[in-house]
């Protein structure tokens, strides 16, 4: 580990434009989040990509823990009735 | 569970092209294969701006002059995407830098060559990108996550330095007898340490093997080798310049081109750090980084103020 006192680590979103999501885009080193934001558009959108950007301090980001992926994620794969093709139609009922 | 199911269900997915993402279990040898090869390759765009930059303020034309402004600046970006990559395998990016420093890693030795005519420029962005994408594209599905998606980013963006190299070689080889000599040298010099980046020859390279069980590369350095040459052979005589390789001939049976043997003498004795520009590009990457060691510490300083700045503000 360095003994160095680093600037710390930004987590990069950038909307690409109007109507979508902001999208992770990649992560930079800044002071602080102002410095994160002007890094961040001179990194991630040197070809238009986007219409807006979020910089969020990687340490305040909780993620789950992919060991837990099992217990987390698995219970939705048998509920089927989730989806609209669960439940049969008669043919007379066109759109639904 | 057993070491030994963690590192079968690992194989499992790289095997069905499931990506490895940081946190993913994996064998400790494969993090720290990615480690030196993200981070060398990381060093090697940042060193790659060296030899570029001398021609910045020599360029010969204001849109000349944009375009390789524009170039080198992906460089330093492309840069900055690698270490980003590197630092989720839980490594520090002055560490890395400071491997660099002390010659620990390397980079690329394609950028210990000195860039003496504009012409120079030209061939870098033709046959040194050219040969960097034909080895990049493939690493765009490597099995890493984050590599694989900071390739994505980097071929997108440099497929245009390729093309701003080989429209300076377009306009040297039919200009002037001089700048069409200039081309010619620069050619001269660029080619055989371009054929060089693909690395040592397939029964000589030590990684290779492993790292394509892996699927951090999906093909073998004389593969590439190949597809660059049969690739870049008929764009030299296009330029109307010839390839400096006397053994250098065209099979009519296979349909390749067929190379001369290359000098690896040459090739080792610049990775040791004998090549003519070892030294000085060491001594500028450390130069700018120990110089500007006190605007990093002061922004951070900076930082601290405006936050307590902020704090008492609030407090009152």
């Amino acid at each position: 580990m360095s003994n160095k006192k680093n600037w710390p680590l930004w987590e990069v979103f950038v909307r690409s434009k109007a109507g979508l999501s902001h999208r992770h885009s990649g992560s930079l080193h800044a002071a602080d989040a102002e410095m994160a934001l002007e890094m961040a558009r001179d990194v991630y959108t040197r070809r238009s990509e986007g219409i807006s950007i979020w910089v969020v301090e990687s340490n305040n980001i909780l993620a789950s823990d992919p060991d837990a992926k099992d217990a987390l994620f698995d219970p939705a794969n048998d509920k089927i009735y989730r989806h609209p093709t669960f439940y049969e139609l008669p043919d007379e009922v066109k759109y639904m | 569970m057993a070491e030994k199911n963690l590192e079968q269900i690992f194989q499992e997915k790289v095997d069905n092209e499931i990506k490895i993402e940081p946190k993913d279990w994996m064998p400790e040898s494969y993090r720290k294969t990615l480690i030196r090869q993200i981070s060398q390759h990381a060093h090697s765009e940042v060193v790659g701006m060296l030899p570029e930059a001398n021609w910045i303020t020599r360029a010969p034309s204001l849109t000349r002059k944009v375009a390789l402004l524009a170039k080198v600046q992906d460089e330093a970006g492309h840069g900055l995407y690698l270490y980003s990559a590197c630092e989720t395998l839980g490594v520090e990016r002055d560490d890395t830098i400071d491997d660099l420093h002390s010659g620990k890693a390397k980079y690329s030795s394609i950028f210990n060559y000195p860039t003496l005519t504009w012409a120079d420029i030209g061939a870098i962005g033709w046959l040194v990108d050219g040969a960097a994408i034909m080895n990049q594209v493939p690493l765009c599905r490597c099995s890493f996550g984050p590599y694989s998606r900071a390739m994505i980013r980097v071929c997108k963006e440099e497929s245009f330095h390729q093309r701003q190299g080989y429209s300076i070689m377009l306009k040297m080889a039919n200009g002037t007898p001089e700048q069409k000599r200039m081309a010619q040298d620069a050619i001269n010099r660029w080619w055989w340490p371009a054929l060089m980046m693909f690395g040592p020859n397939d029964a000589e390279s030590e990684h290779s093997a492993q790292s394509m069980k892996w699927k951090i590369k999906r093909f073998s350095n004389d593969e590439l080798r190949q597809r660059f040459l049969d690739m870049t052979v008929p764009q030299c005589h296009l330029l109307g310049c010839e390839v400096p390789d006397p053994d250098l001939k065209f099979n009519e049976e296979s349909g390749h081109w067929e190379m001369g043997p290359i000098d690896w003498d040459e090739f080792w004795n610049v990775v040791k750090g004998n090549g003519k520009c070892n030294r000085q590009r060491l001594r500028d990457r450390k130069g700018a980084y120990d110089d500007g060691a006190w605007v990093r510490e002061a922004a951070l300083v900076y930082a601290d103020k405006k936050k307590s700045r902020k704090s008492e503000m609030a407090a009152a």
